[in-house]
């Protein structure tokens, strides 16, 4: 990244950013609202994942080739164009996979244009870096994004339903935890995880680097 | 959980001191509680008390599990885990299954008061906040009441009660129909809600009804309530205020259409009112500090518990009543600070 005084990442750590320092769903808090909208099954979270790190690959690529051309007063616009054109694409071909997924996803593949995680990659990074660079970067940071989703849809499809993948996991008497796959689930499954995580940051401050937990926004 | 210890400016003198410490306060209400869990266990036997020491104990060993993870010193001593077990079992179905009532446990201490950096710095009562998550993780068991006074209650648990973990509860309505002739599985609440019929008063005065363990025992309930009003270790303005505005409210529905809206009695006897307002709208962390707040928070319970039993879904609403006045606790308090007297606004 470009930041004055910050040395140039390797490529492993530019990739490792979005996993681990820089994860988007456990320490930049970005694009929550998917996060918690759509993570009520494993499927749904991985699917939602594989989505949005489609629309992240494409737009971080065009935005980055056209970096150089592209007027600063207008780049937020270029960049909603762009990341549309691909929300669209991604839009068709899971209608066209899986009609089933398309429903249960609703208007949250749509509203990937306005996934905040997405747009702050094409400012912060896509523009400012060549192509190989940012979709190293991108790709690092749609895998966060997903193991973020995965990590929450799971503990509520196991806790909600009882089954994993639509596996059953404890037979036909479980008792689903019906607050799991209703709203509050997601943010009580998205704290706890948030709660572990800064638990075992603060264990161990070494491994912390330079990066504290980020306050993000929590929109989009 | 490194709790900041918030700074306390003193006035000049005169100070009285009194030498009550939290531990003292929690350890009589502990004591207020203990005729009722008695009751409770009286009423519904061995599953009752078996939930009762499991929730408790969930209580206990979570805020402990929590203070070690936080490195802090113990907080057991000062009894205010154990408040929050037993109040949350007073608050559910005496046939709860034990492992939900673990899951309750657990997240009355963990989510309601130790995430907010434990004692006194709770936004919410802790115990409602427990069965406000079990309540809406299983809405069927929390709803799955169970007959007082089965003549059996001593020598069997209900069936519901050792539920293995995990796993969904038995349907016990054959159980509970061998247990006490004509039950009907319905709180007087849902009863009069769904079918029109009331319960006779005389029902409640002597716990005759199905209800949570601890909701029947209105007259101990007022006993715990008086001895720790009378020793000033509650706000008697706080109950005095939630359940008089919930009867005039209701005594004015009543009039409005006596064959609808039950009578001012019904409404203060039934459901979990009473027990919510003695012991848990009066929390002192979760409750307002100025004097016309307090008024005005207990007002809010009423009216709201009443609204909702009225016209919600829900048959019971002193809980969700009693959390949304929590919240609106520093709001009350920002707006109804007294006037100081000898100091002139400053703009």
């Amino acid at each position: 990244m470009a930041i004055p005084g910050q040395q140039e990442l390797t490529q492993l750590e530019n990739f490792m950013e979005g996993i681990w320092k820089q994860n988007p769903v456990f320490v930049m808090l970005l694009g929550l609202c998917p996060a918690l909208a759509v993570t009520v099954s494993a499927v749904n979270a991985l699917a939602m994942g594989a989505a949005t790190t489609f629309v992240l690959l494409g737009s971080t690529l065009l935005v980055s080739l056209m970096r150089n051309f592209v007027p600063k007063e207008v780049r937020i616009a270029t960049y909603i164009v762009i990341i549309a054109t691909f929300v669209t694409i991604v839009d068709y071909l899971i209608a066209a996979i899986s009609l089933e997924l398309y429903e249960a996803l609703g208007a949250f593949i749509q509203l990937i244009v306005v996934n905040c995680m997405i747009l702050g990659r094409a400012e912060a990074h896509a523009s400012r870096n060549a192509p190989i660079r940012a979709l190293t970067n991108a790709l690092g940071m749609g895998l966060g994004f997903t193991i973020g989703l995965f990590a929450l849809g799971s503990v509520r499809e196991i806790l909600g339903s009882g089954t994993l993948f639509g596996v059953s996991l404890f037979g036909p008497d479980f008792q689903p935890w019906v607050v799991m796959v209703l709203p509050p689930g997601g943010f009580f499954v998205l704290g706890a995880w948030l709660l572990v995580f800064n638990w075992w940051r603060n264990r161990t401050p070494a491994a912390t680097g330079t990066l504290k937990p980020a306050e993000g926004h929590s929109h989009g | 959980m490194t709790a900041q210890t918030p700074q306390i400016q003193l006035r000049t003198s005169p100070h009285m001191k009194r030498g009550v410490t939290v531990e003292r306060i929690m350890l009589n209400v502990v004591l207020a509680l203990l005729p009722i869990v008695l009751f409770s266990i009286w009423q519904y036997g061995l599953s009752a008390l078996a939930l009762i020491v499991t929730v408790t104990a969930t209580c206990v060993v979570t805020e402990r599990l929590f203070n070690r993870a936080s490195r802090s010193a113990s907080t057991l001593s000062d009894w205010s885990a154990v408040i929050t077990g037993l109040l949350l079992a007073l608050t559910l179905p005496p046939a709860f299954p034990l492992w939900m009532g673990v899951v309750a446990g657990v997240a009355a201490i963990g989510l309601g008061k130790v995430l907010f950096g434990g004692i006194g710095f709770n936004v919410f009562n802790p115990a409602l906040v427990g069965r406000a998550f079990v309540q809406a993780a299983f809405p069927v068991a929390i709803t799955t009441w169970v007959p007082a006074f089965s003549p059996t209650r001593f020598s069997e648990f209900v069936p519901t009660t050792f539920t293995v973990p995990l796993m969904m509860p038995p349907d016990i309505s054959e159980w509970a129909r061998q247990a006490l002739d004509g039950f009907t599985g319905a709180t007087p609440l849902a009863r009069w809600k769904f079918e029109n019929e009331l319960t006779p008063v005389q029902d409640f005065l002597t716990g005759a009804v199905t209800a949570s363990a601890g909701e029947t025992s209105a007259i101990l309930i007022l006993l715990g309530g008086f001895y720790l009003a009378a020793r000033k270790f509650l706000d008697w303005r706080i109950p005095v205020a939630v359940l008089g505005s919930a009867a005039v409210l209701a005594w004015a529905f009543h009039l409005h259409d006596p064959g609808h809206f039950p009578e001012p009695a019904f409404v203060l006897l039934s459901g979990g009112l009473m027990l919510g307002a003695v012991f848990m709208a009066t929390d002192m962390a979760t409750s307002p500090v100025t004097p016309l707040g307090v008024w005005l928070y207990g007002i809010l319970i009423g009216v709201v518990t009443v609204s909702i039993r009225y016209f919600g879904g829900l048959t019971e609403g002193i809980m969700y009543a009693i959390l949304f006045a929590n919240a609106l606790v520093p709001l009350i308090d920002q707006y109804t600070q007294p006037k100081v007297f000898g100091q002139r606004r400053s703009s």
